[in-house]
């Protein structure tokens, strides 16, 4: 009955057996659980599009009501809260598979002749995933998503000449408004997601084409005149059908994936709704996503006059480099004899790593909930130190200086500034300020000032 | 292989009668006109699209002025947050076609209205009287009282946006968020 059925639309169709010459197409023997993190990437991206529709028939994509409609869909909607769940866990599962997938191709040196292409469609797949991830975060149509939008339309607005216009372009208009949110659900939804589709396809067809490469050999280097004919005669020697030989590999470490995504989904829950996207809440703490925290970070620590330089030229070059890899496509395949490239791959991790980290803890940002400091951080009992405590607390100081771990980490640590700053240096450098100090000549009075710098004066 | 092409899509089909300098050019002017019937379909449907979503680069959202608040409401001297509406909400805008700014009464007649957004990357700068400054969350830019940067990464001082006083009543003219 079944094979009947089977028979009959291969017949009209070709499609079983098209079908049976994908699953069956030979592999290579020895590829092991590096392999998996392609597919894995692929079994992400599916696990949004299905969570993805399922979202959208309940969210509202208009700047008024997103809000609202999130907040339905996380607390009333059956299985809503889990579902936003899947969806931000599978994110960010297909953001972290798609990097250590790139990382595993260029290590192995797998983008060499005849695979340049894959490359290609790889790295434009790479960058659609973050483009997916940075307007999937704006779509949780929250007070952080606002603030980030206007972010995003401030670094466009950096570009020379064109910036003023990319940045209407980005915000749809000259402020946030009605006109915002739509096009990025549209993008999100629909125009990123459809390229995406298509490069899938692209890539996948290049994959079957050219065949999965074979783990790199030391001493067998991609020659254009023989590759081909040598890979052709590996597969004939040993070459196995991908299902079931190699695609279990893929099944398991899938199965994981989408297991752990739905298990964080359920257990940590997707991320909670901030404050309503009201621009005029000024009490805000605007923070990325964490696949985007480490270029808060880079943004927060690079130097005033190298910024436009950072935030226009570095993706250029980035995406520049990215494309051009290929270019270097012969030759030794081997991570023995490129060392360079797994320098390049620990450097990247190294980099984005250490300014995750300063982005987790953003030592830069003043501390607004700094709270009074204890009678125990004081000590000193006397009226003009006591005075002077409160008033650190008062005008500011501690947003930027802390004192026995209470305060901003902007400015220096004061706990013992008076081991290294006479009472004389203290009024100089308060009234003046200093580099990246305001200067409170104007917003203290003298006792004020002597009061400060009395209690600062018991630092030590 | 057992996917066989169509035999007759080959162009050196052996089967195929030869092709004569007729059928040649009659080919070559049916390719040509179909190419370029596709490439006008595509062009009546793209254009209008690409248009669409290029249209908040052309449109110019008209500028109105906006009440605040009555003058006497405000304290010589103070900074406080005020809000207003966009020039021309949409009606699905919501809470999103509300902008604030920080207002100073300078003196009995005039005040200052500040941009919220730092100059740094947009994020909102918030006001604390007794330092006398503005701090931003993000990446820790620091205004003095009239503006002008103190500290941190912003390049330029606060915006300000045009504010003018009519019948007791303080108004802001609403602005671009000035980026760039």
């Amino acid at each position: 009955m079944i094979s009947g059925f089977l028979a009959w639309l291969d017949d009209r169709s070709g499609l079983v057996t098209w079908a049976r010459h994908v699953l069956e197409h030979p592999v290579p023997k020895r590829i092991g659980w590096w392999y998996v993190f392609g597919s894995a990437t692929f079994i992400a991206f599916m696990l949004q599009v299905v969570t993805g529709i399922a979202l959208a028939t309940a969210y509202v994509p208009s700047s008024g009501d997103a809000y609202e409609s999130l907040r339905f869909i996380s607390e009333q909607a059956l299985m809503g809260r889990f579902l936003r769940g899947l969806h931000y866990f599978g994110a960010s599962a297909m953001v972290l598979l798609v990097g250590i997938h790139v990382a595993r191709v260029y290590v192995m040196g797998a983008y060499k002749f005849p695979r340049e292409l894959n490359w290609l469609s790889g790295a434009l797949l790479l960058l659609l995933t973050l483009a997916l991830a940075f307007t999937g975060q704006l779509l949780r149509w929250d007070q952080t998503a606002v603030w980030s939008v206007i972010v995003a339309a401030a670094q466009a607005g950096r570009m020379p000449v064109i910036g003023q216009g990319l940045a209407h372009f980005v915000l749809a208009g000259d402020t946030v408004g009605g006109t915002t949110l739509s096009r990025f659900f549209a993008f999100h939804v629909f125009f990123i997601p459809a390229l995406v589709f298509l490069l899938i396809g692209l890539h996948l067809w290049l994959v079957l084409k050219h065949g999965i490469s074979e783990p790199p050999q030391l001493g067998e280097p991609v020659d254009k005149a023989t590759y081909r004919a040598r890979y052709a005669e590996m597969l004939r020697r040993e070459g196995v059908p991908f299902w079931p030989d190699a695609a279990w590999r893929d099944v398991v470490f899938g199965a994981g994936v989408v297991s752990l995504v739905a298990l964080l989904a359920v257990i940590v829950g997707p991320p909670a709704l901030g404050k309503p996207p009201d621009p005029t809440i000024l009490q805000a703490y605007p923070r990325p996503d964490w696949y985007f925290l480490w270029y808060f970070a880079i943004l927060a620590l690079t130097p005033s006059h190298l910024e436009t330089m950072v935030i226009i030229v570095a993706p250029l070059v980035f995406g520049a480099i990215l494309l051009l890899v290929p270019v270097f496509n012969t030759g030794e395949r081997s991570v023995k004899r490129r060392p360079w490239a797994a320098m390049v791959v620990l450097l990247i991790v190294t980099v984005i790593g250490t300014f995750w980290v300063a982005g987790e803890r953003a030592p830069w940002s003043p501390d607004f909930e700094a709270q009074p400091l204890a009678a125990g951080t004081v000590r000193d009992t006397s009226a003009a130190v006591v005075n002077g405590a409160r008033l650190f607390h008062e005008k500011g100081c501690e947003f930027c200086h802390a004192i026995g771990g209470q305060g901003g980490q902007r400015g220096p640590d004061l706990t013992l500034v008076a081991t290294r700053m006479s009472p004389l240096e203290m009024v100089g450098r308060i009234t003046n300020g200093g580099p990246n100090m305001p200067g409170y000549v104007s917003s203290l009075t003298q006792e004020e000032l002597n009061a400060i710098v009395a209690f600062l004066a018991t630092r030590k | 292989m057992d996917r066989a092409a169509p035999a007759e899509d080959t162009p050196t089909n052996p089967d195929r009668a030869p092709d004569d300098a007729p059928t040649l050019a009659r080919r070559r002017f049916l390719s040509r006109i179909s190419i370029a019937l596709s490439t006008l379909a595509a062009a009546v449907v793209g254009v209008p699209v690409i248009g669409f979503l290029l249209s908040p680069l052309t449109r110019k959202p008209p500028r109105a002025w906006r009440i605040v608040g009555a003058v006497d409401q405000f304290k010589v001297g103070d900074t406080v947050s005020v809000s207003f509406d966009d020039a021309s909400p949409l009606p699905w805008s919501g809470v999103t076609a509300r902008t604030a700014a920080w207002l100073r009464r300078d003196d009995e007649s005039s005040f200052t209205a500040f941009s919220v957004n730092c100059t740094h990357l947009g994020c909102p700068v918030r006001w604390f009287a007794a330092p006398k400054l503005f701090l931003c969350p993000c990446h820790g830019g620091v205004y003095n009282a009239d503006g002008s940067v103190a500290a941190g990464p912003p390049p330029k001082p606060l915006g300000r946006y045009p504010v003018r006083v009519r019948s007791g009543q303080v108004e802001i003219l609403t602005s671009p968020i000035p980026f760039a």
